[in-house]
């Protein structure tokens, strides 16, 4: 059976990592390379790199950045941030990237969600969608969907938008709350039911995790097939072992 | 020797950093006069089933495997690697596959309870205990997949393990010297590391 997938993500600006890293024993906590070894040995399930860097000279940082990490670990990861068309997918698998992460390139031309799955498979193409409860005054939820790092609001919902993805091809999503993000209350359970119910591609559920019950949640009230957290394993206040543990003994599948 | 055909069919660097770990000498060669003086053949892949054939066919590389694989020198397929040695697949049914292994690939049919792409870990179930690849490594140990298709031989005895992802598939597929991985052993950490090993070590 399908294990359920513990996922770090690392936010990386300049080619190096920008969100704290608290490692202890670590020459160089802001070095993503070192990072990400450190969460090869805890079995991470696969790490998620987040550029933030918008330049085009410091995009070529990250693409030899990706390769370095590529000869240092030996699980599967997923490079996002920036990406505009297909020579950027390329650049960034050729360097070693296993799936590339697209979110505000997918929302201006979701044609390139299809062209990149046909020409790379749909297998590693992420769409991220990052989502904020509407307040409506109908009892019907509704998630608005938000590009350029969640500054710029689109018209999309975040249901509809990614049935949308999914039929243009894309292999997985990356589901993020902005209600949720760094407020370690919890992932927001609705939303994310609402997305894996809705699509049959895998669901990687984003933002809020804070405690070992919020990963237990989100895998089985929510069904997301993945839950990624950033600072709650930088910090080590959790670390991926003892989610792994806590899963195991609740009787969830993981490796 | 061991040489990692490079079709143009995705990145190859995390395979042969993989192989290197585990004390092989690699090359990355799309060459057949190169390919033909090696020991052990690895062929990765990611993409789709046409284009890889056809870009395998292109560079001459068809009979290379072929002639290979009769000399019984041992050959590893991974992931769409392993599809091309069946005769045909669901992916891109114009095109033929190198056919070396009786069988088709087929689609997962997508569900409420099956998600397609397959795309995790999950375990190996071992069928043919002998298989040299299992020597270190547990019975139902987890690996890494990431796959929409999968192969469906026609002769049972050649799976060597299986995964449960809605059926039982072929995993692991073992005949004499043809060795071939659903999974990805690159990225499956110190399990796929082992059988990595197992292969250089044959």
């Amino acid at each position: 059976m399908l294990t359920k997938r513990i996922i770090p993500c690392l936010d990386i600006k300049d080619g190096r990592v920008v969100k704290g890293v608290k490692f202890e024993g670590l020459r160089d906590a802001g070095n993503p390379v070192e990072v990400a070894k450190v969460y090869d040995q805890q079995q991470a399930d696969e790490l998620v790199f987040l550029d933030i860097t918008a330049s085009y000279q410091k995009r070529k940082t990250l693409v030899s950045l990706v390769e370095k990490i590529a000869q240092n670990i030996f699980m599967p990861f997923t490079v996002g941030g920036g990406i505009t068309g297909l020579q950027d997918i390329r650049d960034l698998l050729n360097a070693g990237a296993d799936k590339v992460s697209i979110n505000t390139q997918a929302v201006k031309y979701p044609q390139l969600i299809s062209e990149a799955a046909g020409k790379f498979g749909s297998q590693c193409i992420v769409v991220a969608i990052d989502a904020k409860r509407i307040t409506t005054k109908s009892k019907c939820l509704k998630w608005q969907v938000f590009i350029h790092g969640g500054r710029t609001p689109t018209e999309l919902e975040a249901v509809e938008w990614a049935k949308e993805v999914a039929r243009l091809g894309a292999g997985e999503i990356l589901l993020t709350s902005i209600d949720a993000d760094g407020t370690k209350n919890g992932y927001d359970l609705e939303l994310t039911s609402a997305v894996t119910g809705a699509v049959s591609i895998p669901v990687i559920a984003s933002g809020g995790a804070g405690k070992k019950e919020h990963f237990y949640d989100v895998l089985t009230k929510a069904a997301a097939d993945a839950a990624l957290a950033a600072s709650l394993f930088h910090y080590q206040t959790l670390t991926i072992p003892e989610i792994k543990k806590y899963l195991r003994e609740k009787g969830v599948l993981v490796r | 020797m061991i040489a990692i055909i490079d079709y143009g069919m995705g990145n190859l660097h995390s395979v042969r950093k993989a192989f290197e770990r585990m004390g092989a000498e690699t090359i990355i060669s799309n060459h057949p006069n190169e390919l033909k003086k090696v020991e052990k053949i690895v062929l990765p892949g990611v993409g789709s089933f046409g284009d890889a054939v056809q870009a395998l066919r292109k560079y001459g590389l068809e009979e290379v495997i072929y002639q290979h694989i009769q000399e019984k020198k041992p050959f590893l397929g991974i992931c769409l690697g392993m599809h091309i040695l069946l005769e045909a697949s669901q992916e891109s049914e114009a095109v033929a596959g190198l056919g070396i292994i009786p069988g088709v690939v087929k689609k997962f049919e997508a569900s409420s309870h099956l998600k397609v792409p397959h795309i995790g870990w999950n375990q190996i179930n071992f069928r043919r205990l002998n298989c040299p690849l299992f020597k270190g490594v547990d019975d139902a140990s987890s690996v890494y997949f990431c796959h929409s298709y999968f192969a469906q031989p026609k002769d049972n005895m050649v799976i060597a393990a299986t995964t449960d992802y809605g059926i039982e598939f072929c995993s692991i597929l073992w005949k004499d010297n043809i060795f071939a991985t659903q999974f990805h052993p690159e990225k499956s950490q110190q399990v796929g590391l082992k059988i990595i090993e197992n292969f250089v070590t044959l």
